[in-house]
């Protein structure tokens, strides 16, 4: 059982994060290989295919497949984007990746933008982490610096420029046309699709959104070949994979393993349960993802598949780990009141819809539930699900249909005596201010 | 209403579009506009929105929208404190109560002298972290022991 890094591989914190550093482990090579004309914008976007690199952001899209999406002849401006606007609970690898190996992010883009004829390039950055937006647009100025971005870009007849935009707190950013209608100066609300970036994007040009860690994966596929970072990882779901752990373990953090890793590996590796407790739940994918139980969660494997087929998504791989002492109904109040205060508005089922998932969850978490209460979250979740313009009406029913699916029990327990099934200093213990020996 | 420095500092952000796209600026522009003044009133609104040669409705829309702008006045330290479900796990909540006691205020109160404001935040992407607090929007904070939370208090109050 063992870490397997790419992305993250030989860093060392804040020290290790400049052009100098990034050179030294090899960056920048595939880069060259690019532009000094060793392969065509085909051969590049053949080998993303090979490697069966899928979005990393959530939806798990194939990427090359997306980059092919693309118009090639398109007289005018073509630009790409990409999607560092990580505020989905759970999720913290962007961050890492951006603070970290930021180079690796600007040399994946401008690979990206070559294949796909781009002449100019958006990094949009959560606005809560906005030391990260500083570094990164300091990685910018080295790059630019150093010819490896900008006017022809080492020499060659290519040209991209790349430039930091930051959010400024508005989850719904993280959904790709809100994303462009956010760089365009505008409220985040999300588009009606199609038409879909690839033809209709930022500014009205095709325009294609891809995830940090996405990026990030590139250039080693393109200096080592698609196949071997396939091989990383198990058909159809190639590569490694970066895993934000938080909540009940030991050592919460990013960790970066081959897809198809066994959940129970992956759990070790964050240092197994908080205080020896039992495992509850896990949420395998950012917090919209429907909560897998303790025993189907541990024969699973880390992939795309494995998770699907659990009844569960992958997402973003943020692995939200719940022990015993935990109150089911607690935490998706939590999470329902999240995407009440984040639903943009915009659709009504979703803006009213998420207000009374909200309201109640919280009348049965403090003891005023209705008998009928479960029926009429199952009914308002019915009435979200696929009637509204983006996912988040989605991702916050999701949530709701699997808790109450999964922990029905603990949910008609609070309703027939108004109060938790976990006593209150049981929680009170388990989710007590906890700072890992990593910190 | 806004200094030499920071219009030059909106000048710079707008240099990243494309120079028929000012209004791209807009979240930045607002930024550093509440950077210098501490909250963005209707005047400074107006202000940007005159700069970038746009309405102030469009600009509001945004300053409205996004929930890192503050609209009303804030205490010259905001902190922010995740309590979303991943830092809750590991003491987020509780770290939200002990700010709330030494400072004695709640939830998008401020303090009577004016130094402290307090909201409770939504995920900002550090939950391996937690519990994780802003301050003053930009500056985040790790792993808040009660200790580390005296601490930088006290270092904001100096």
């Amino acid at each position: 059982m063992s870490a397997k890094e790419l992305i993250l591989a030989d860093l060392d914190g804040d020290r290790t994060w400049r052009l100098q550093d990034y050179i030294k482990r090899g960056g920048y090579e595939a880069l060259k290989k690019v532009v000094s004309g060793q392969m065509s914008a085909d051969d590049i976007i053949g080998e993303v295919k090979k490697s069966a690199l899928r979005g990393r952001g959530g939806a798990g899209f194939p990427t090359g497949l997306k980059w092919s999406f693309m118009p090639r002849s398109f007289p005018g401006d073509k630009y790409l984007a990409c999607n560092s606007d990580e505020g989905e609970p759970g999720t913290f690898k962007d961050r890492d990746i951006l603070r970290y190996n930021p180079h690796t992010v600007i040399e994946g883009m401008t690979i990206a933008a070559y294949a796909m004829g781009c002449s100019r390039g958006y990094n949009y950055i959560h606005g809560e982490i906005f030391e990260t937006y500083l570094r990164f647009e300091e990685a910018l100025a080295e790059a630019r610096e150093a010819g490896l971005l900008g006017e022809k870009i080492l020499g060659s007849d290519f040209s991209f420029d790349l430039f930091a935009h930051h959010g400024y707190g508005a989850y719904i950013c993280g959904e790709e046309t809100a994303l462009l209608e956010s760089i365009e100066g505008k409220k985040g609300q999300p588009r009606f699709k199609p038409p879909f970036p690839a033809s209709f994007g930022l500014y009205g040009k095709p325009t294609t959104i891809n995830n940090t860690e996405t990026f990030a994966s590139i250039p080693f596929i393109i200096r080592d070949g698609g196949e071997t970072f396939l091989n990383y990882g198990k058909p159809n779901n190639g590569g490694t994979k970066i895993f934000s752990i938080s909540g009940h373990v030991n050592r919460p953090g990013c960790y970066e393993i081959e897809m198809g890793t066994p959940f129970p590996e992956l759990l070790e590796m964050a240092g197994g349960m908080r205080g020896g407790r039992k495992l509850k739940g896990v949420i395998p994918g950012g917090s919209s993802a429907p909560v897998v139980p303790a025993a189907i969660m541990m024969d699973c494997t880390m992939d795309y598949d494995s998770i699907s087929k659990a009844g569960s998504m992958l997402g973003s791989g943020a692995v939200i780990v719940m022990d015993e002492s935990t109150c089911m109904v607690k935490a998706l109040e939590r999470l329902s009141y999240f995407y009440f205060e984040e639903s943009c508005g915009q659709c009504t089922p979703c803006r009213e819809g998420t207000g009374w998932l909200y309201r109640v969850v919280h009348r049965i978490e403090h003891g005023k539930g209705r008998q009928d209460d479960l029926d009429l979250l199952n009914s308002v979740t019915a009435n979200i699900m696929g009637r509204t313009i983006c996912a988040l009406g989605d991702a916050a029913a999701m949530p709701v249909q699997s808790f109450v699916k999964h922990f029905g029990d603990e949910f008609q327990y609070h309703i027939d005596n108004k109060k938790c099934l976990v006593p209150p200093e049981v929680q009170y213990e388990g989710s007590k201010i906890y700072v890992g020996p990593s910190c | 209403m806004l200094s030499q420095e920071s219009l030059s500092r909106i000048d710079r952000e707008l240099e990243k579009y494309p120079a028929e796209q000012k209004k791209s600026a807009t979240m930045s522009a607002l930024r550093i506009a509440q950077e210098e003044l501490g909250w963005l009133s209707d005047e400074t609104i107006a202000f940007v929105a005159d700069y970038l040669g746009l309405t102030a409705i469009e600009v509001f829309e945004v300053a409205s929208f996004y929930n890192m702008y503050d609209l009303a006045p804030v205490g010259r330290h905001k902190i922010t404190v995740c309590t979303n479900l991943p830092c809750a796990l590991s003491g987020g909540v509780h770290a939200a109560e002990y700010v709330k006691q030494k400072l004695g205020i709640d939830f998008n109160e401020t303090t009577p002298d004016g130094k402290f404001t307090l909201k409770e935040g939504e995920c900002m992407g550090a939950c391996g972290d937690a519990p994780v607090l802003l301050v003053n929007n930009h500056h985040m904070c790790s792993w808040m022991t009660p200790e580390k939370i005296d601490q930088m208090l006290a270092d904001l109050d100096k």
